[in-house]
């Protein structure tokens, strides 16, 4: 075989690899929708995190506006302290309720943004105040079993 | 007649050659890397082992991996179906073809294909006794002949795993949103939403690589091993096709292990 035409060969072997590489990163991967320029990083205390797990979504009205970075367990107050990265662009008052939702019956679970009315904003590092834990199942059907057994005993 | 002995000679006399084995080849895996310098000087000898091992295997690998795609889409459709859940084929087909499949099949079908060529291609050189030739010219075999096989391999397999795990992906979606009817744009979305750059794609890349520094390392080193007979040959060749799966597969478990430790 003639050098040139092997060269040819490699450089389209190489050339339709780094295109298969690309391929992946772009229309596979995340490279491109999920990539957040710059972030800031707010915390928010929860009594009981759930499912949830650190690359999780933080999402504001559906959209997501930030990833988890980080899950720890806080000795002092017995609380679960969720850092989250949130996309620089968005801004949220300082009253701003934090949620841990579920995506779906049995999708994952992410923290959800609800946002206040204060005129101040929360600054990078704040600690968001007013949280809600994550829904327990097991918690929910024995309070809906015993609120059951209560009705059924004043019925009596 | 059953000789307990000699049952246990032969034990400890294959294990003393297997150890003895793994040094040579640590050693000869040290002189590979000290005498590759040639291979990069000389580019056009690499070029020539990419040309066969990478651009040869290209119609094995795609064909493979788009057969391999398909069947996933198919599969995990019927799963899926159970569940209403079937948008979620795309992350499935996805994340099961850049984390695992694509290196591991696309690993073991380069081993098939290209090592055992390259074992072939060394093994008779020594037979013909070129290797030593060259030696008398004052040529080092190892950088003229063993050094450029082993960095074609290593170029070639990250490539061919990228392009296997691509052309599964369009397999999955060929068959998941053109033939049964999943939704493209929900295919695409909760691919793209599932798969990691990071996380997913780049470490699979990562196993690629270290796969084709095992598979080609091995193949060369089966070669220049080899009795120099016909026989001799052709058991390195199985010798490099056997060694090479399982080295694939136990190296698999253990990276998958490191990256992906069940905390996603």
């Amino acid at each position: 075989m003639n050098r040139t035409v092997l060269d040819l060969w490699v450089g389209f072997f190489v050339a339709i690899g780094i295109a298969a590489l690309l391929f992946l990163a772009l229309k596979v991967g995340n490279l491109s929708s999920g990539h957040l320029s710059e972030t800031y990083v707010l915390h928010a205390k929860f009594d009981n995190i759930g499912g949830l797990k650190v690359r999780g979504p933080v999402k504001s009205a559906g959209v997501v506006i930030g990833r988890i970075s980080d899950i720890k367990f806080d000795p002092a107050t017995y609380e679960a302290v969720v850092t989250l990265n949130v996309d620089g662009r968005y801004q949220f008052p300082k009253d701003t309720f934090a949620s841990i939702y579920t995506a779906g019956l049995l999708g994952e679970q992410y923290v959800g943004l609800d946002v206040g009315g204060d005129e101040k904003m929360l600054k990078a590092g704040d600690t968001i105040a007013k949280t809600q834990s994550a829904v327990v199942l097991e918690k929910m059907i024995s309070q809906f079993l015993f609120s059951k057994a209560a009705d059924g005993q004043d019925k009596k | 007649m059953f000789n307990p002995v000699s049952l246990v000679r032969k034990l400890g006399h294959a294990t003393v050659e297997r150890i003895w084995r793994l040094g040579f080849a640590a050693r000869f895996m040290a002189a590979v890397l000290l005498y590759s310098g040639a291979s990069f000087r000389r580019f056009p000898l690499t070029l020539r082992e990419i040309y066969v091992s990478g651009v040869l295997s290209l119609l094995i690998i795609m064909v493979s991996g788009l057969f391999v795609g398909m069947v996933l889409g198919l599969q995990g459709y019927e799963t899926l179906q159970r569940f209403g859940s079937t948008e979620a084929l795309g992350v499935m087909v996805a994340l099961s073809l850049t984390r695992e499949l694509g290196p591991v099949v696309a690993g073991l079908l380069f081993a098939s294909r290209a090592g055992s060529s390259v074992t072939a291609e060394i093994g008779l050189m020594k037979a013909t006794e070129q290797l030593k030739a060259m030696d008398m010219m004052a040529v080092n075999p190892i950088a003229r002949v063993v050094a450029p096989r082993f960095w074609g391999g290593v170029i070639s397999m990250p490539l061919l795993a990228a392009l296997f795990s691509s052309m599964g992906v369009l397999g999955g979606w060929l068959v998941g949103v053109v033939f049964i009817g999943v939704d493209d744009g929900a295919f695409w979305s909760q691919m793209q939403a599932g798969v990691d750059f990071r996380y997913d794609i780049l470490n699979g890349v990562i196993k690629s690589f270290v796969f084709g520094v095992a598979v080609s390392l091995i193949a060369v080193y089966e070669g220049y091993d080899s009795v120099p007979t016909a026989e001799g040959v052709s058991r390195a060749i199985t010798r490099t096709v056997v060694t090479s799966a399982l080295t694939i597969l136990a190296l698999d478990f253990v990276l998958t292990s490191f990256m992906f430790r069940g905390t996603s």
